[in-house]
This record gives C-alpha cells, structure tokens and sequence, in this order.
C-alpha cells in the first residue's frame, strides 16, 4: 500500500490535468456520488460531526493494525472531499496518520472547504480521523 | 406607490455608485451580492462620516469640558434624534444605542427577570431568529415563567387563531420579529400588540429584518419594545437600536454597570442616572452611532416607500424567474413578504449551490439561517436565501438565475 504521502501526491497530480475549477469541482462531485461511503447503520447521532451548513458522519474500525475509515456527508462537493480523505487516511496505520499533514487540500484548490469558519464539518472530521488514529495507537501500545 | 413608477423614482446607477464595495470582483467574477439580509452594504457617505469622526473630532462625550467632546457629543446625541424621527418614538431618551439587536434583545429579557415569576407565560413566534429565542428560554429557566410558541402555517405565515388563545391572564411578554430572517413574512404586529396590550402583557418587537425595508412608527404601533441593526440600514456593524417605551424604560433595572449609567457613587449606595445613559455604561460606539445616522439618513433620502416599491418588484421578478427552474421549492409564501427569497432545487443541498454561486461571485447565504425550528418545520436542513437591497438589479437577477441553472446542472 501506497503511503499518505504518495497517495496525496497523486491526487495532486490528478487535480492538476484540470484547467479550471468547473472542472475540479466537476470530478469531486463525480468522487462524491461514485462513492457508497459508509455503512447505513453508522449514520446515525453517534457518529455525526454537526456543522452548520452540512453534517458528516465518521466512523472507523481496526483491521491488522491498519484503520478504515468510512464517512459520508449530506451536501456533495462536502462529500467529495471526504472521499479524497478517505482515499489518503483510511488503510494506513495510526502513526503515520497522527503525523500526516492535510497540505494536499491547500495544493488541489480546496483550501477555503477546509476553513474553521466554513461550519462544513470537515475541520471536525479530520479532528475526528486524528483521534480515532491516536486511540487506536493508544490501544497497540498497551 | 405605483410600482413601477417607483422604479423610475430610483437612479440606480447613482446609487450603485454611492457603494465602493459592489464595483469589487469575486473569483474574477463582478460581485453580485444578495445577502443583504444578513447585513447591507456601506455607502461612501457612511465610510467618509468613520474617517471624519476619528480623523477630526475622537472624543469622549458626555463628560469633556473640551471642544472635541462638546462636537462628539453633539453628533452622538444628532444621530439619537435622528433614530427618534426615523421611528417616531415620543422622546429622544427612549432611543438606546446597543452593541446590536442581539444585545438589545439581552438588555430587556435581563431586565425582565425582575418582573416574572411562576405561572407567568411569555409567547414567541415559531419564525424567530435564535436571537430572539434562546435569551428568553434563559429567562423563563431564572424566572419559572412558561414559554409557548406561536405555531407557524405551511406558507410561513403565523397561526394568528393559535395566537388568540394563547393571550390569556397568565401572559405577560411576546417576542415577535416584525420580518422573518429566514423567509421574509411580514408579520401582523400591530394585531399582535393590541390584542397582548388587551391582557396587559408587554411586546418586543425584533425589527432587524423590517428596518431595511420598512419605516416603522412605534407610537402608532404602541410597541413596548422595538429593536434594530445599525448594519442592516447601511450604517457600520457593532450598532443596535432599543427603543423603548419610557415606562418599562424607566421600569427596568440597569443591564450593566459602570461609568455613565451612574447618577452618584459611594461604597454605600449608588443612584443610577436618567435614560437613556442608565443603559448606556461605559464609553459608547461614538463613532458608529454617528455613522448609524448618516446611513439612515441616507435611506431616508432615497425614501422607505420608494425603496419598498423598488424592492418588491425585483422581489416579483426574481420569484417569476426562479419559479420556472425545475424542481425548485420556494419557503415562506406570505402574501405580505420583504424581498427575500429562501429555497431548494431538487434533493440538491444548499450548500453545494451556495459553494458554485460564490465561485460565480454571487453571495448567497445558505444554512438554516439561524432559525432551527423553522428548518425542521419545512424537514430540511436549511435553504439557500438570496435577499435584494434597493441597490440591487433585475440584470443582477439573470445573472444569478443563469449561475443557478448552471449550479444545478453540476449537482443534479
């Protein structure tokens, strides 16, 4: 498996064949409704991160000392973020996530989603993904 | 008015450039900006009375012997006298200068909590602002005093019947905004003050979505309370206006204490002073209460009826024109409504459409605009709201319509 690093450098390479944000946009809502994110059963109060203008669902599991992610959202181009996360984040060990940076947003045009102000849910969502890193890292470490 | 003879009334094209911020360019794109509803754009007149004040009379008011603060002074209390007109309120004094509607709102329901007691009801409507909900759920969780709500109707109207056989003994206070920030529905206040006044209960009225549109007169009214946003009528932000009655004025306790508000101070006992500075602790916005009355001033040239009359024909326009896009949901069809318009297209969340609008240069906002109860009302998570000001244009219209088609195209 490919790690964070690599993984977000392709998408950094994939974003830039685009001319233009129509067309960035265009893909990630194509990443947004291609994707069946999570679980019904996970959609529910417990794993929802609230935000003003859209809301997420998280959730995670430990599967040979690697974490899958799934999530999903109620607004597309929200969901078609999450699906870029979810590509870089989820099948990595807690460490390297606790340690990777989110940058690769910054370089594909997407900064402003990633705002605290945005009410999105996405800041909360990868504050979410780095604390199911740090428990689960936690756990391998007792 | 006729409509259309208030069209020709307005020199658009004069006012368009009496606003420095809407010849400004977003994502490369001209700036069309329809979310006046959450706060109006600043004339330049406003801009240079803020350079004006700080560039050639800063000063304390209220207290200096000195020429700076009699002219500060004299400007601050102008623009009091002003608010007096624009309103019509009996006596300058009933006007307070706040920090906003938010904490005009705060500065009665914290003077109320003297006055309720168990038992007591106070009544708001299913249509306000969180603003305009939660100081008073604070108030009855002090008091022990009851809230209810005024329900709503499908067309965002409120249930006036509902209304009718809540005002009994037991009610004392009603909240109600004049205009309804998420859908624009002008409300029956006058109907809803006399019949609370039958029972003897008190009524705040929340004017900050009307005061853009509409010239209020609190005597004619006979509001007890009536509250504003300085920044929704083209003056600066940080501004808020409560009007009160000089009864409950002089009724109500003191909000905060400190320097101005006092009358004579010793350890012992302190006498607080007459209105409004009993309200008023502490150095004021000077600056931005000057420029509160510039901003009104300015709209009160341009005409309230003039404004309304321009106001609700890009209102119609744009109803006409977002009608015909397919799929598209229109919220809050009160016959009587400001120019705001609150929707969905289709399953298409709102933020998707306000996120593609913004990069066409179109501000929108989208959300549940503050207002909860009235998004789980309609079962949605929020809308999209495009609110016009009367600077605004029916080719600003087409070209929001045809970025909004071209949004949706994308998301469906």
């Amino acid at each position: 498996m490919a790690s964070i690093k690599e993984i977000q450098e392709e998408i950094i390479d994939e974003f830039s064949m685009f001319d233009d944000w129509m067309q960035r946009y265009e893909y990630m809502i194509d990443l947004g409704k291609s994707l069946p994110l999570i679980d019904p059963s996970y959609k529910t109060e417990e794993y929802i991160i609230k935000g003003c203008q859209s809301k997420v669902w998280v959730h995670a599991a430990m599967e040979d000392g690697k974490i899958r992610f799934t999530a999903d959202s109620d607004a597309i181009i929200t969901k078609g973020i999450i699906a870029i996360l979810i590509r870089a984040f989820s099948g990595q060990n807690p460490q390297d996530i606790i340690e990777a940076d989110t940058d690769f947003i910054d370089e594909i045009g997407l900064k402003e989603h990633l705002s605290p102000t945005r009410a999105n849910g996405l800041v909360s969502m990868i504050k979410q993904i780095k604390l199911y890193a740090v428990a689960y890292q936690t756990q391998l470490n007792e | 008015m006729n409509q259309t003879a208030a069209t020709t009334v307005l020199d658009i094209e004069k006012i368009r450039n009496d606003f420095p911020i809407l010849k400004r360019k977003v994502n490369g794109q001209p700036l069309v900006y329809f979310d006046n509803a959450a706060t109006s754009q600043t004339p330049q007149v406003v801009i240079d009375a803020i350079v004006d004040y700080y560039a050639n009379y800063n000063a304390n008011i209220h207290r200096g012997v000195h020429a700076l603060s009699q002219e500060a002074t004299d400007a601050y209390e102008q623009a009091r006298k002003k608010i007096q007109t624009h309103l019509n309120a009996k006596e300058a004094y009933e006007i307070i200068f706040t920090a906003g509607t938010t904490h005009a709102i705060n500065l009665v329901a914290n003077g109320f909590r003297s006055f309720l007691k168990q038992g007591d009801e106070v009544l708001v409507s299913a249509l306000e602002h969180h603003s305009n909900i939660v100081p008073w759920q604070m108030l009855c969780e002090v008091t022990g005093a009851r809230l209810r709500v005024i329900p709503m109707t499908p067309k965002g109207t409120l249930d006036m019947d509902a209304f009718a056989k809540a005002v009994t003994d037991k009610l004392k206070l009603v909240f109600v905004n004049h205009v309804s920030n998420a859908l624009g529905t002008v409300n029956p206040i006058k109907e809803i003050i006399d019949q609370a006044h039958s029972v003897g209960a008190a009524v705040l009225i929340d004017g900050a979505q009307a005061c853009p549109h509409i010239k209020p007169d609190v005597q004619e009214l006979d509001a007890d309370f009536y509250v504003l946003s300085a920044h929704k009528i083209c003056g600066p932000t940080g501004v808020g206006i409560l009007y009160g009655k000089q009864e409950w004025l002089n009724k109500l306790p003191p909000y905060q204490g400190g320097g101005e508000m006092i009358d004579q101070v010793s350890f012992e006992k302190t006498t607080y002073a007459g209105l409004p500075h009993k309200f008023e602790a502490g150095t004021p916005n000077i600056c931005g209460g000057i420029a509160t009355g510039v901003g009104l001033d300015y709209m009160n040239t341009i005409g309230f009826d003039a404004i309304a009359a321009y106001e609700n024909d890009l209102l119609e326009y744009a109803t006409q024109k977002l009608k015909a896009i397919p799929g598209l949901i229109i919220y809050g069809t009160a016959p009587e409504k400001t120019a705001v318009i609150s929707f969905n297209v289709g399953e298409i969340h709102p933020y998707d459409i306000g996120t593609i609008l913004d990069k066409l240069g179109i501000a929108v906002r989208t959300g549940h605009h503050c207002t909860q109860p009235i998004m789980d009302y309609f079962k949605i998570p929020g809308t999209v709201r495009a609110s016009f000001a009367f600077y605004n244009t029916k080719e600003e219209i087409d070209v929001f319509v045809a970025a909004l088609q071209r949004a949706v195209m994308m998301l469906s």
